[in-house]
């Protein structure tokens, strides 16, 4: 694929592009901290160049996208005036919008489930501020849980251009499949939505229509064998996942992006970062990423690895920081592709992650909300949190013991409220079918449950 | 300098004591613990034979220094008093007034016949080291704790785990009620006449102030040096001193030793001196402080009050947010559970002063003060905030009146101090048609097994059956049960707590 630095861009000189790359981040490894704080050195906030930015051209219709996608699943949220509950936190949404825009994303991913519903709403009053042709709009048919109609499909979709404000969407996905292939059919093809969507295209109202994938091997070849012209499809795509997605839990990124390669098919990145989980890798894996560019982040290589497959459309990230979007920006502005011997590490940083103990959770909030009101992200992300620390302990004989054990169970109270917390969960397993993961998760509640019980005991 | 000595001592205890009750991590009880073990009244009621010999001895020497200096409700008045007395033209505010014997003979014997007909809350409602403790546990602790809590918010925030929040909570409005009337009753009379409280209702003061009649060492006039200018009299906070007669009423001097630096004519001394004969007072009438109303105070400390968990948006086609959770209501339990250590419900009934250093410590939230008539104020469990759980013994640490006994975590999963009972009802398998494992699943003793509905279907929903012979009443089954906003197992207090 053509990769290129997008001419419309005025090209201002801009005096600190130069130094940026030099500008050392100081990494330091951060406790069992709860999510509100900016972890593993991702905090500088150094403008990012204007002009710079890698694009991909997409071949179907000719665009010119970003290297770097927003998405739209992590919108900052905020207390209520009226303090009952939260709400999207618009004006930093639009700041963040603003800022992405003026230096050269033009991608934006969302859904009507994302955020608790509201993303959609609040992309679109973001995106409402700039002119349409300045960016692209991906959205998506999302699963109707249990009760899927060809009407609440048509309903989800026109909400969607309601939401977002547009009457046309550049990119529109069939949401999540690869559960089942009865899933697919059921939502889908008996329902005649596929086709309805195919008109719609024919209609100009959809420009490009793909499809998110997760789960089962067979229903990805199987909707990539239809007789259809797919415009583009969505995979989860990282250094971890390029081998390590163990089936039956996911198809490793590897396989999906070959068969996809063969067919000429654009390829858009989700989890490049795994739900942050690469942004803070343990310390063996960062010191070889130091001692190859001791200025870079881990998520900068994540980033870095996602981007270089040049069948690579977009990668998304769901930034909520303006730190984060100013480094990933820098990161791609333009980006310097992997060579061999980064790949390479990048293998050996993935065996040392593939042994340690997390929980495959990428925080999505898919599952949530519980029916029986526990925080499953929460627990998950601090379970992982510690684990990145080093701070998951074997055996009450280590030196650290009294300390770490103190760390975890305070920062767990933090993290999650005592009600919320695992020991709460009655493996009712109604979580399972949502999570994109395929993690086991009454099965990894019961391993933070145990853990935490033999801390508290000992 | 006795007078400096006194002060200085009677504050340490008073601020260590105070501290107890504010410690919710144990640490302090480790070293300061046996501070509310001297206190008499749990000293008698766990029949500490020795620590009450030394008290009874310390008292036939020296006079009622027990009051001056160990006593914190004692020394609490002592400190109202002294503030009262820095107004303006309040230095020589105190004169001597005649002993209410018949007054305070009446609650002693009212208190011991308390005692032992087992009316706990008559006992609870007259220990002086009791009443402290509600005082401090109901109304300054949980401003500890919030003081705490911002600790910890900061800490939070510089990502130290030097402190960590604590539940803040209002255990029971009843109590604390009478928490803030007794302060205001004990604090009322001591900041108009000093230690009247003491020297008319406290049975303690009473039992010490006979004792102390005998007393070896104590205040004298020196007749020869004394020009009866009255110096001392006003300033006896227990207006036993009648300087016109130059006699001391040795039944209520607390020993302060204030007098002896006031006078001017070192008339006074603190020395030994042989047995006189004294006249003894007559009874007058005095109103009794303990009017006892549930109402006024509530208001004050309604700022305290919990907050709520706040509601989550409960949407169940879209991704993210927090289920709203109903808060859990305890169940009226018809046998009260104690905790492991109490033996049962007598034991603790005709032990426990209500002193609430138990509730304080509980680092689970499970201890709080009974309502019901009989247990007036003493402590018993409830699973809505947490569970019994295995590693914890620090309500039997700091017991001091052996109405919880020591025990170890090793052999505290033996003891049965109540047995779950399931309502099928509440039950999540039967409202929700869900599998629901979570009691038989957090069981320490293995007393919970699920049967399934069908006997010859296994694939159907299954429910627990609570074995009572193994159930040792710990809570974890009623805490971790999902059923809001009654759970659908809970624990019945056993009459006698007995090994499994």
């Amino acid at each position: 694929m053509a990769k290129k630095n997008k001419k419309e861009i005025n090209r201002r000189d801009f005096l600190k592009a130069g130094g940026i790359s030099a500008v050392a981040a100081t990494v330091a490894m951060t406790g069992c901290k709860p999510k509100t704080s900016v972890s593993s050195g991702r905090g500088s906030s150094i403008e990012a160049p204007t002009d710079k930015m890698t694009y991909r051209i997409n071949h179907n219709t000719g665009d010119v996208v970003s290297l770097l996608g927003y998405g739209c699943m992590r919108w900052p949220l905020r207390q209520r005036a009226d303090g009952d509950g939260e709400e999207v936190d618009q004006e930093a949404v639009n700041e963040l919008v603003d800022y992405a825009i003026a230096h050269g994303v033009n991608y934006f991913d969302t859904a009507p489930v994302y955020v608790r519903g509201w993303s959609e709403t609040a992309t679109g009053i973001a995106l409402k501020r700039h002119p349409r042709e300045k960016f692209f709009v991906a959205t998506k048919a999302s699963n109707q849980r249990g009760n899927n109609t060809r009407e609440g499909g048509i309903a989800m979709y026109e909400r969607s251009m309601r939401e977002l404000q547009v009457d046309y969407l550049d990119y529109y996905l069939l949401h999540n499949v690869g559960a089942s292939l009865e899933s697919f059919n059921d939502r889908f093809i008996h329902t005649g939505l596929l086709d309805y969507f195919l008109k719609e295209r024919e209609a100009g109202r959809i420009r490009n229509l793909g499809w998110s994938f997760h789960g089962d091997v067979k229903v990805f070849d199987h909707i990539l064998a239809m007789d259809v012209h797919w415009d583009f499809v969505q995979i989860q795509l990282n250094y971890q996942d390029w081998q390590h997605a163990e089936a039956p839990r996911n198809v490793n990124a590897e396989y999906l992006y070959a068969e996809l390669l063969k067919k000429n098919v654009p390829v858009v990145i989700m989890e490049p970062l795994l739900g942050g989980r690469l942004a803070r890798v343990p310390v063996q894996a960062l010191t070889m990423m130091k001692e190859i560019r001791p200025d870079d982040t881990a998520a900068q290589w994540a980033f870095r690895y996602a981007g270089t497959p040049e069948n690579v459309l977009s990668v998304l990230s769901g930034m909520v920081y303006m730190e984060h979007l100013q480094e990933n920006i820098r990161t791609y502005s333009p980006l310097t592709p992997l060579n061999e011997q980064e790949y390479e590490m990048l293998e050996q940083a993935t065996d040392i992650l593939v042994d340690s103990d997390y929980i495959q959770c990428t925080e999505c909030q898919y599952c949530m909300p519980c029916p029986y009101g526990l925080d499953i992200p929460g627990v998950f992300g601090h379970y992982n949190r510690c684990v990145s620390a080093g701070r998951i302990l074997k055996n009450s004989n280590d030196d650290n013991y009294r300390k770490a054990r103190r760390e975890f169970l305070i920062g767990y109270d933090r993290s999650v409220p005592k009600l919320r917390q695992a020991g709460h969960c009655i493996a009712c397993d109604q979580c399972l079918p949502k999570c994109p993961q395929r993690v086991n998760i009454t099965q990894e509640m019961r391993r933070v449950d145990q853990y935490v019980e033999e801390l508290r005991q000992k | 300098m006795l007078r400096r000595l006194r002060i200085i001592t009677a504050a340490l205890f008073f601020v260590l004591i105070t501290l107890l009750f504010f410690d919710f991590t144990g640490v302090l009880h480790k070293w300061l613990g046996w501070l509310a073990k001297i206190q008499l009244i749990p000293v008698v009621l766990s029949v500490n034979g020795v620590v009450l010999f030394i008290l009874i001895l310390i008292t036939l020497l020296f006079g009622r220094v027990y009051c001056s200096v160990i006593c914190p409700l004692g020394i609490m008045q002592d400190g109202i008093s002294n503030l009262s007395g820095r107004r303006k033209g309040k230095k020589n505010r105190f004169r001597h007034s005649k002993a209410k014997c018949g007054l305070r003979y009446s609650f002693l014997v009212l208190f011991i016949a308390a005692i032992i007909a087992g009316i706990s809350a008559a006992v609870s409602l007259l220990d002086p080291y009791a009443t402290y403790g509600r005082i401090v546990s109901s109304l300054p602790a949980p401003l500890y704790r919030l003081g705490n809590n911002l600790l910890a918010w900061f800490a939070e925030k510089a990502d130290s785990y030097a402190f960590y929040s604590t539940e803040v909570w209002i255990k029971n409005w009843v109590i604390l009620g009478i928490s803030g009337i007794t302060l205001l009753a004990v604090g009322f009379f001591a900041w108009l006449n000093g230690r009247t409280y003491c020297n008319t209702i406290c049975p303690v003061g009473t039992a010490l102030g006979f004792l102390s009649r005998f007393s070896i060492i104590r205040i004298t006039f020196d007749a020869d040096k004394c020009t009866k200018c009255g110096r001392c009299e006003r300033n006896c906070k227990a207006s036993c001193l009648d300087s016109k007669k130059m006699i001391v009423d040795h039944s209520r001097c607390v020993t302060c030793f204030n007098c002896i630096g006031k006078c001017n004519f070192n008339a006074i001394k603190y020395t030994s001196v042989r047995i006189k004969k004294q006249k003894s007072g007559v009874a007058a009438d005095h109103p009794s402080p303990k009017e006892r109303s549930r109402r006024s105070l509530l208001a004050v400390t309604g700022a305290l009050a919990l907050a709520q968990l706040s509601k989550a948006q409960q949407l169940l086609q879209v991704d993210g947010g927090l289920a709203e959770m109903e808060d859990r209501k305890a169940p009226d339990r018809k046998m009260p559970v104690v905790p492991p250590g109490a033996l049962g419900l007598k034991n603790m009934q005709t032990h426990c002063t209500a002193c609430q250093l138990c509730i304080s410590v509980c680092p689970n939230n499970i201890l709080r003060p009974s309502v019901k008539l009989s247990t007036f104020m003493q402590p018993e469990m409830s699973y809505d905030r947490g569970y019994c759980r295995p590693e914890c013994t620090e309500c039997s640490k700091v017991c001091p009146a052996g109405a919880i006994k020591p025990i170890t975590t090793a052999g505290k999963t033996g003891i049965s101090i109540g047995h779950a009972v399931w309502i099928r009802d509440n039950c999540v398998v039967n409202t929700d048609e869900i599998q629901c494992s979570n009691c038989e699943r957090h069981c320490p003793t293995k007393a919970i097994t699920l049967i399934a509905l069908e006997p010859d279907n296994e694939k159907t929903l299954k429910t627990p059956v609570v074995d009572k012979e193994l159930c040792i009443g710990c809570g974890a089954c009623e805490y971790l049960c999902p059923a809001r906003p009654f759970s659908a197992i809970y624990v019945e207090g056993n009459v006698r707590h007995h090994l499994v």
